[in-house]
């Protein structure tokens, strides 16, 4: 069995792993570092209950070799909260209803947070678009879409 | 669902990964953005000894106009031409097909030179590469070589590829005055290979009439289609409704695809010509024709 | 809806941001594959590929000698302790694993047990089993042909594939009123197979400690204690009994009526735990998930509906025949194997009705269960939707009209209907005409003759369902026995505040918070002070479960009896404390004071600190209740829905431009909370409208068995819900209200399909199967010749 040594950065914490070399990303996060708040809702790469930002970019971590996370920078949901403050993603969720059994949310709020890093006033086909790779059985996506735009509104008044 | 077990390489210059290819020979595949590849190992669909992963080879995601040719590193992701400045002024056609192809987080790690190298007839990229003439350049262990697009797609799930290259470079000439392109999917949802798609590309002459016209098909048959029979028609034609129904009619024609859960063959069939009606259409009025 | 407490207490009708939230947004949520316990080992499971084979051998000597697979388990295994076949909730059999054949595509045949994930997933590839394969049955029309192949060879006198003939009304009357008929419409319709596909799969670790001889079972269960007393049933003559069963249902993600039944993984990876004296994690995988769990729907129905030239309706027939898969593992009330199918009077006041409902069994996975609908309701709204609007097309009349005409009127309330229920109550005519205020009916009504004119395809669709939830009167309602009543349990602490235990299990409804408003209502106590807790064998009270919007019609119900028992010894209390009798106290929220003399009060804290420092001599210390709430009745929240689709011509697509719904259920809790339910059940009802199903080939392959064809809508494909309500409180329910998550799953499809009939009526149209796929659409365009 070939195994790898890795190093990477979640949530801005520095980690080592070894690591056999189909080892998925998603499994390595949750089964190795514990951080459970990255979920798994497929086999096919449809459902998005998996992802986290990969070098600042959302990506699905269950279709991600924990071998290609070398010395990458991730962050997971359990990233987003800083200094004991909710991010504006996630009090918008909690603000909007955004979440029913909450088990789409973290990657949900995931992608909402890439999406305002590059567009801090998308409309709501934009947030529709940009979320359309995280599957929802719950909410029917109406409070998801208002959660991300209450965030925007939180960005915009922070960073004017 | 769990791939099984394989060894993992991590080249980081491309004379090394080459190889790897070609010490691991059959056993062996590249990996870019694994978004083809790690779902078919996962659900044990495909086996592969060896990943060679291109990830940490510098220099090989780029997109820049430069000598009459837009130039694509083998390893850009397709959320990279979604973002492009160029891409979007100057090669809308790329920007209709990266937007459509799986959904934005595939997107963010699935790169152009994987959707080619896939040989999926399914996959997007294909058909706007045929119409837009474009050349895939692969690194293989004696040189270079560039591959003219129209004979890049062998068969299902095959190309050109030797198994020790490795797509470094796409190149698409620059358009034309009064040229314009157009790819247009049907997808049942965001996520989806197209029922049916296509992709069109024409230059109209100074008197209005179409100089060139190519057009081509997404899953239509076990490999990607460009009907040369469509555009011949169009071919010396004003591009008025007429000539783009007969020509949209004659690449419905050429399709040859097989049933699925997205449709019956005839159903598709017919879909390809009435998508590439709307592509046609939307081509054309990007050329400024209408 | 008056609102009595203030923001702070946060009693009924506010909508108080949900106390599970802080944990989910945070990744802190506790599922079932989050839990990593000592020593663990994991599970994975050899699938039949076949829908119907003899199993010759089964070898697992490769699989063994796999480093780390530490066992394979077959049916001959669980033979030796009798654990190879289990019963359904509808006492019928299942087959664990199996011994002698399978029966449908992806059934369980062994399971492997290694030291990870990975590698039993390679211990799965390993192991080499030989199959016969044999005739397969697939149509259930087919499986009721004499001569048909027959399935359950199990079953000693079984000679045929027929499970159940069930009927309801009066068969001779209803013939009488059709023979007497001035109009009478007909139509078939199929309901196909779907599945609820949450986005959690289903799963279970199974923790068996020898030393005690206590098995705790941490599982996706929305009705944990009833898998306890499944379990001590199954189990009991291998020394598993009740006592030291712990059925724990953590945080679920998303549950929908797929995770009420018992799965083989369940049992094997109990019995592996028992064997190996480890836990023992199974997680299923997304196909597993949507090719071998019970399923949904599955109806196939011939309804007809007679009526007087001027629209009124006088009789309704139905004949069903209900495919179950391989076993009648429905999760309905044990004396209705239909289900709740005889709501298929709908919201019409019809003087006759006859239904009746064959099952039967076919080479597929046992089912069916409900998909976020309360027991086949959403069928039978379903075709007596489709049936109204054709028998309006046939008289051209506006169907909107046709249904106010023939409403049951709000006066007749409580309504008995001909099929044998007592509607609570209702105004249908409000909420329609609500409805149609908010969405300008009679402009699209232009707007529609205008596209028509012009080639253009535009439908709208409306569909004014009735509901009926909260099973229920114990008199009638039983799941194997249990009487299908639920409960709550509530402590109030000395300072003040409270912990409160239900029978219930929520899977992303919110209990956490709208109990604690239930509670906060009758008592005062702030709902941010009351912590709900559910989900533990151990500790809660025994309760039927969460499914079937029965939550706040049963255990909401119970929790606010057992606040009201608090009150009372409260008032006893309060009156020690003030020194009058009883019967001189007054309640508003949060304190009992004299009457006459307002300062003169004590806060609920007060007499909570003093239920423990102070209580009146002669009476118990502390302040709490229990209560067992046996609803009177069920509920029957209701509502109007209105969709308006255009349909592209050329490639047959059907897009929602917009969808009004107006939903009734009666008093709300937290209105926040309600419209979230709405919308994800708009979303539930239109997906298999339009996308979802789960059909099988000749040979009983399974298509659509992943997310690649399992087509789960994304935000792109589901249109922005607009919603708005009328309050008809029930008038049995403590507090008026109605059950509310199923509504909009049950009364969304009709609406759409309606809409897109509507679209192609002036074609001639008067039916459409779901799901209303764009080929499917394309072919009648086709035909009809509008086909671009
Ligand atoms: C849910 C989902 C939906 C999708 N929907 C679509 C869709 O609608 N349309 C569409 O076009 N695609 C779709 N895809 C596929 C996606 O775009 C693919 O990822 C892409 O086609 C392949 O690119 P990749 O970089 O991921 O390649 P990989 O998966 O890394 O590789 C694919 C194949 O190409 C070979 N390869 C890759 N790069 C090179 C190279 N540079 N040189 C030589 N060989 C190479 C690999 O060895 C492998 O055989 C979907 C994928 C998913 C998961
Ligand atoms: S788990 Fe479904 S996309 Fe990753
Ligand atoms: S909240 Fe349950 S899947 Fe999104």
């Amino acid at each position: 069995m070939a195994m790898h040594t890795i190093k990477l950065t979640v949530n801005g914490e520095p980690h080592e792993a070894t690591v056999e070399s189909r080892l998925l990303l998603v499994h390595l996060l949750r089964e190795n570092l514990r951080l459970t708040g990255t979920h798994i809702g497929c086999d096919t790469t449809h459902c998005g209950a998996c992802t986290i930002l990969f070098d600042g970019q959302p990506v699905k971590s269950c279709t991600v070799l924990a071998v290609q996370a070398d010395g990458r920078q991730l962050i997971t949901v359990e990233g987003l909260e800083k200094d004991n403050k909710l991010s504006a993603i996630q009090d918008g969720f909690y603000q909007e209803h955004g979440l029913q059994c909450g088990y789409c949310t973290p990657g949900m709020m995931i992608t909402g947070t890439a999406l305002l890093e590059r567009n801090n006033s998308p409309s709501e086909l934009e947030i529709r678009e940009a979320i359309s790779g995280n599957l929802c059985r719950c909410t029917g996506y109406v409070n998801i879409v208002k959660a991300i735009q209450h965030a925007a509104r939180a960005t915009k008044q922070e960073t004017p | 669902m769990i791939p099984a077990a394989f060894d993992y390489h991590a080249p980081t210059s491309l004379s090394e990964a080459v190889a790897l290819l070609s010490k691991h020979g059959d056993t062996a595949k590249v990996l870019s953005g694994g978004q083809s590849l790690l779902p078919l190992l996962k659900l044990r669909l495909g086996q592969a000894g060896h990943l060679i992963d291109i990830g940490r080879i510098p220099g090989l995601e780029y997109i820049k106009e430069e000598g009459g040719m837009l130039r694509i590193g083998g390893r850009t992701r397709e959320s990279a031409l979604e973002r492009s400045e160029v891409v979007r002024t100057r090669y809308p056609i790329l920007l209709d097909t990266a937007q459509v192809i799986a959904d934005p987080l595939v997107r963010n790690m699935a790169t152009v030179g994987g959707n080619l190298a896939h040989g999926d007839p399914g996959n997007d990229h294909p058909a706007t590469m045929l119409v837009l003439g474009a050349q895939v350049v692969a690194t293989g262990p004696k040189a270079e070589r560039v591959i003219p697009i129209d004979g890049f797609f062998v068969g299902l799930f095959t190309t050109a590829l030797q198994p020790d290259e490795i797509v470094t470079e796409i190149r698409i000439p620059a358009p034309p005055a009064r040229s314009g392109g157009a790819y247009v999917k049907f997808e049942r949802k965001v996520g989806d290979y197209a029922t049916a798609a296509a992709a069109a590309f024409v230059t109209l002459g100074a008197s209005g009439l179409v100089e060139r016209a190519g057009i081509a098909l997404t899953n239509a048959g076990p490999k990607p289609v460009r009907s040369t029979a469509a555009e011949k028609l169009l071919t010396g034609r004003r591009p008025d409704a007429a000539a783009l129904g007969e020509a949209a009619r004659a690449a419905g024609q050429s399709a040859t695809p097989s049933a699925d859960r997205r449709g019956a063959a005839d159903y598709k069939k017919e879909m390809a010509g009435v998508l590439a009606l709307r592509a046609l259409t939307k081509a054309v009025q990007r050329a400024g024709g209408r | 809806m008056k609102i009595d407490t203030t923001p702070e207490v946060s009693g009924m009708g506010h909508s108080m941001k949900r106390k599970e939230d802080p944990r989910f947004i945070r990744g802190k949520g506790n599922y079932v594959d989050d839990i990593q316990l000592p020593g663990m080992l994991y599970m994975d499971i050899v699938r039949s590929p076949f829908a119907h084979a003899k199993i010759k051998s089964i070898n697992t000597e490769k699989a063994l000698k796999i480093p780390g697979v530490l066992a394979v388990i077959t049916g001959e295994t669980l033979a030796k302790y009798n654990l190879h076949w289990m019963p359904t909730l509808m006492s019928d059999t299942q087959m664990v694993l199996p011994v002698e054949k399978v029966v449908y595509q992806s059934q369980e045949v062994a399971a492997v047990i290694a030291t990870s994930r990975y590698i039993a997933a390679d211990g799965v590839d390993a192991v080499e089993v030989d199959y016969e394969p044999l005739p397969v049955v697939v149509d259930p029309f087919k499986a009721l042909e004499p001569g048909a192949t027959v399935i359950r060879t199990d079953k000693k006198d079984k000679k045929d594939n027929h499970i159940f003939h069930w009927e309801v009304g009066d068969r001779a009357a209803t013939e009488k009123a059709f023979a007497e008929a001035e109009v009478v419409v007909k139509q078939d319709c199929y309901i196909p197979r779907i599945h609820v596909a949450s986005i959690e799969t289903c799963g279970c670790i199974a923790d068996f400690d020898r030393v005690n001889g206590k098995l705790t079972v941490y599982m996706t269960t929305q009705a944990p204690h009833a898998i306890r007393t499944v379990f001590a049933l199954v189990a009991g003559h291998v020394g598993l009994s009740e006592e030291r069963i712990r059925i724990i249902s953590p945080d679920i993600g998303g549950g929908f009526g797929g995770k009420v039944p018992v799965y083989p993984g369940y049992v094997i990876a109990t019995a592996a735990s028992v064997v190996i004296g480890k836990p023992i994690k199974w997680i299923e995988d997304r196909m597993e998930n949507l090719q071998a769990d019970s399923f949904a729907r599955d109806y196939w129905m011939k309804a007809e509906l007679a009526a007087k030239k001027d629209g009124t309706i006088t009789a309704l027939r139905i004949k069903t025949l209900a495919d179950h898969g391989c076993a009648d593992a429905a999760a309905n009330p044990s004396k209705f194997p239909a289900g709740l199918f005889s709501i298929c009077t709908g919201s019409y006041d019809i003087k006759h009705a006859f239904a009746e409902v064959d099952g039967a069994y076919t080479n597929k996975p046992p089912g069916g269960v409900a998909y976020r609908c309360s027991f086949r309701v959403t069928e039978a709204v379903h075709m007596i939707e489709r049936v109204t609007d054709i028998l309006a097309q046939q008289l051209k009349m506006d169907p909107a009209e046709l249904r106010l005409k023939n409403f049951i009127p709000k006066e007749k309330f409580p309504y008995q209907s001909a099929l044998g229920w007592e509607y609570d109550s209702g105004d249908y005519a409000r909420a329609l005409k609500l409805a149609m205020e908010r969405i300008g009916y009679p402009a699209l009504r232009k707007e529609q003759a205008e596209k028509r004119a012009r080639g253009e395809l535009m439908g709208i669709g409306i569909s004014s369902f009735t509901e009926i939830v909260g099973a229920g009167p114990s008199k009638h309602f039983d799941i194997l026995g249990i009487k299908m009543f639920d409960s709550a349990e509530i402590r109030i602490h000395p300072t003040g505040k409270a912990i409160a235990r239900f029978g219930t299990k929520s899977q992303g409804q919110g209990h956490e918070t709208t109990y604690a408003q239930i509670i906060a209502e009758e008592l005062g106590i702030p709902a941010s002070a009351v912590q709900i807790e559910e989900g533990d064998t151990d500790t809660a009270p025994y309760g039927l479960g969460t499914y079937a919007s029965r939550s706040t019609p049963t255990a909401g119900a119970a929790g606010a009896m057992a606040a009201r028992k608090i009150r009372e010894k409260a008032k006893k209390i309060a009156a020690h404390l003030l020194e009058v009798s009883p019967e001189d106290l007054v309640w508003e929220t949060g304190k009992f004071s004299v009457r006459g003399a307002p300062q003169r009060s004590k806060t609920i804290q007060e007499i909570a600190f003093a239920a423990y420092t102070n209580h009146p001599q002669g009476m118990e210390a502390g302040l709490e209740a229990v209560c067992y709430y046996d609803p009177p009745n069920l509920t029957f929240p209701f509502g109007s829905y209105i969709c308006v689709v255009d349909i592209d011509r050329g490639t047959g697509q059907v897009k929602i431009r917009r969808f009004m719904a107006v939903d009734d259920c009666g008093n709300i809790i937290n209105p926040m909370i309600v419209d979230g339910q709405i919308h994800g059940g708009l979303s539930m009802g239109m997906a298999p409208a339009l996308m979802e199903e789960i059909s099988y080939d000749e040979n009983g392959n399974v298509q659509g068995g992943s997310f690649m064809d399992y087509l789960v809508p994304t935000a792109m494909e589901t249109p922005s819900w607009e919603t708005d309500k009328t309050v008809t409180p029930s008038p049995h329910h403590p507090f008026g209200a109605k059950g509310v998550g199923e509504s909009a799953t049950v009364g969304a499809p009709p609406a759409i399909v309606n809409a897109v009939v509507d679209a192609l009526s002036h074609l001639g149209v008067t039916h459409v199967e779901i799901p209303m796929t764009p080929e499917r659409v394309w072919r009648i365009l086709k035909e009809k010749g509008v086909a671009e």
